[in-house]
């Protein structure tokens, strides 16, 4: 079942990743193999299977409803690739 | 003049060696970062190197050892893979995307063996957000695998283990999501470890496939993998899925016999397809000594395992999806230069940022997760997952441990498999269970095949049974020497 250009550009744009017009000519062949692969649970029967999200039964932890983390900007914002007066920068979204 | 050899001392007697002054913590780290500087340009093995940042560790640790407070790790150094944060360390997750990025914290590992008080040697090149099973992906260039530099290392942690393959590091610490602690282990002839999910706190330890994610450690012998473990293994309250269980001496039973041990053979691992003939000769050797050592083998049967690698590659980019929105060019890492809005941003900042491995794989999980094919492809391999989970659980009501081939082949070539995705993926086809089910498994040195290059052997445990894992790895290890075998070019 292999996707064409539009189904290829519309999962692009769901991820957020521009695509170029050669990405796109390499990925069809081999997202057309990944998906055999994965085309191969479809065979399995699986009725009234749980589906697992994770190998252990865990129990979701709960703690105090205290702050536990100090104030980390001055750590972290310096990472940021545009900054200023403690804001993060980004193209205009506003007129 | 230090007169150690770092070929095959094991962290028990570099240890002995530190605590009676033998020789200091600054000389053993000079050795191994005069090993890296000779041999690293052939290797690729580390991505960040920091001498004055490691050499004032051991500095620390001598000062420490003078006061007589050393622990069993103390003065050592250990190489880091490049996806655990480290305050201060470029942290690149081998990727153009973090290529900027230095940790502004440490993650739980770090933090253990800093306490310990062992010197960070470096940090370890791997596949781009430990998506590949060869390290080709790494946006820094291929590992070298040491035993034969045309040779893949396995991936993704392949730095961790040509690293300490060619003793540039008495041990490694590395990650597993699919295979990628034990099959480069076994590529590169060394020794490596994968806890029980949830062992060891994914905490700073940056995110691929969450629900598969696991710290571990690689070194030449199971002795050494249990001292690691002592250090690393603990509850965390910063990762949500970390178990709290009592400490545990993982070196405590290494010396028991054998005598009893239940191993299991699965069928469809020894079927014969799909595994080479030199791995299924190296196999056979090992249950020979096995048998020799008291043990008994029985046949399992693992009759979904045909399927991980599928259910793996739905459910592991899903995840990895979701993870690595948080890559958006605007709080940290990789930014485009140029964008008319901020769609554009993100879209340019990802294009750019993203080798195309990890492009395929954001795709596939935006894929499976996308409407009308949700319940088809993520929830139908959540119900394979829990049927492959079912399979060891009936599996180790027979027996004590599972064995089985690491890797169906040898170290492959660069290039050999890049063009295809799904070769690829089939690399990690015995391998990627263990994560599926959340076991704790390793893969140890067990012969070698054709041009002289490493076979593995892995073994599976049950849950939270790492101890006896490696008890069952250190027996073997005390009557073969495969894991004391040094690549030649490691004597160069």
């Amino acid at each position: 079942m292999p996707l064409n250009d539009t189904d290829l550009k519309r999962l692009a744009r769901l991820a957020r990743i521009r695509l170029e017009p050669q990405e796109l000519a390499s990925l069809a062949p081999q997202f057309a193999g990944i998906l055999d692969l994965i085309q191969q649970l479809q065979a399995v029967p699986t009725q009234g299977i749980e589906p697992l999200a994770h190998a252990l039964d865990l129990e979701q932890r709960l703690r105090a409803d205290e702050v536990t983390e100090a104030d980390g900007r001055a750590l972290f914002q310096p990472l940021a690739p545009e900054m200023e007066q403690g804001l993060y920068l980004v193209p205009q979204v506003i007129e | 003049m230090m007169s150690i050899d770092l070929e095959n001392t094991s962290l028990r007697q570099l240890s002995q060696a530190l605590v009676t002054r033998q020789v200091s913590s600054r000389e053993l780290t000079q050795a191994y970062l005069d090993r890296v500087q000779r041999l690293d340009a052939t290797l690729n093995a580390f991505i960040t190197l920091d001498p004055e940042r490691t050499l004032r560790q051991a500095d620390d640790a001598d000062a420490r050892i003078a006061r007589a407070q050393a622990g069993p790790l103390t003065g050592i150094p250990i190489a880091h893979k490049d996806i655990f944060c480290a305050t201060g360390w470029l942290t690149t997750c081998g990727s153009k995307m973090l290529s900027n990025f230095v940790a502004p914290y440490d993650a739980h590992v770090i933090e253990r063996f800093n306490a310990a008080g062992t010197c960070t040697l470096g940090k370890t090149n791997m596949d781009e957000f430990a998506m590949g099973s060869s390290n080709e992906t790494s946006f820094y260039g291929p590992v070298k695998n040491p035993w034969n530099p045309a040779r893949v290392p396995g991936g993704s942690s392949g730095g961790s283990a040509a690293a300490v393959a060619a003793r540039l590091a008495p041990a490694a610490t590395a990650t597993d999501t699919g295979g990628s602690i034990r099959q480069p282990a076994a590529l590169c002839g060394v020794s490596g470890i994968k806890p029980t999910y949830g062992r060891v706190s994914r905490y700073g330890m940056i995110a691929y496939a969450s629900s598969l994610d696991q710290g571990g450690v690689m070194a030449p012998c199971a002795e050494d993998l249990a001292l690691l473990l002592n250090t690393m293994v603990g509850f965390d309250a910063r990762d949500s899925t970390s178990i709290e269980r009592p400490a545990e001496d993982f070196t405590a039973q290494l010396e028991q016999p054998l005598q009893g041990l239940r191993i299991g053979l699965p069928k469809p691992f020894f079927a014969g397809e799909g595994v080479s003939a030199e791995v299924q000769q190296a196999l056979e050797s090992a249950l020979h000594v096995y048998r020799s050592l008291g043990a008994q083998c029985v046949t399992v049967d693992l009759p979904h395992s045909g399927l991980s690698v599928p259910v793996y590659y739905v459910l592991a980019p899903a995840e990895a999806s979701s993870n690595l929105s948080r890559y958006d060019g605007v709080r940290y890492g990789w930014r485009a230069a140029q964008a008319q809005d901020l769609i554009d941003l993100y879209e340019r900042s990802r294009a750019e940022g993203f080798g195309p491995e990890v492009k395929r794989r954001i795709l596939t999980g935006s894929y499976v997760l996308s409407q009308g094919y949700y319940d088809a492809y993520y929830l139908q391999a959540q119900r394979v997952r829990r049927l492959i989970v079912e399979d060891f659980k009936a599996a180790f009501a027979h027996c004590d441990v599972i064995l089985g081939p690491t890797a169906p082949t040898v170290a492959f070539g660069f290039n050999e498999k890049t063009s295809d995705p799904v070769q690829m993926y089939l690399s990690d086809i015995f391998t990627i269970s263990v994560n599926l089910a959340g076991l704790p498994g390793m893969s140890i040195p067990a012969g070698f095949g054709a041009e002289n290059l490493p076979v593995g052997l892995q073994l599976i445990g049950n849950y939270f049974d790492e101890a006896r894992l490696l008890h069952v790895a250190h027996r073997y290890q005390q009557v073969t020497d495969w894991h004391r075998q040094v690549p030649p070019l490691a004597r160069l």
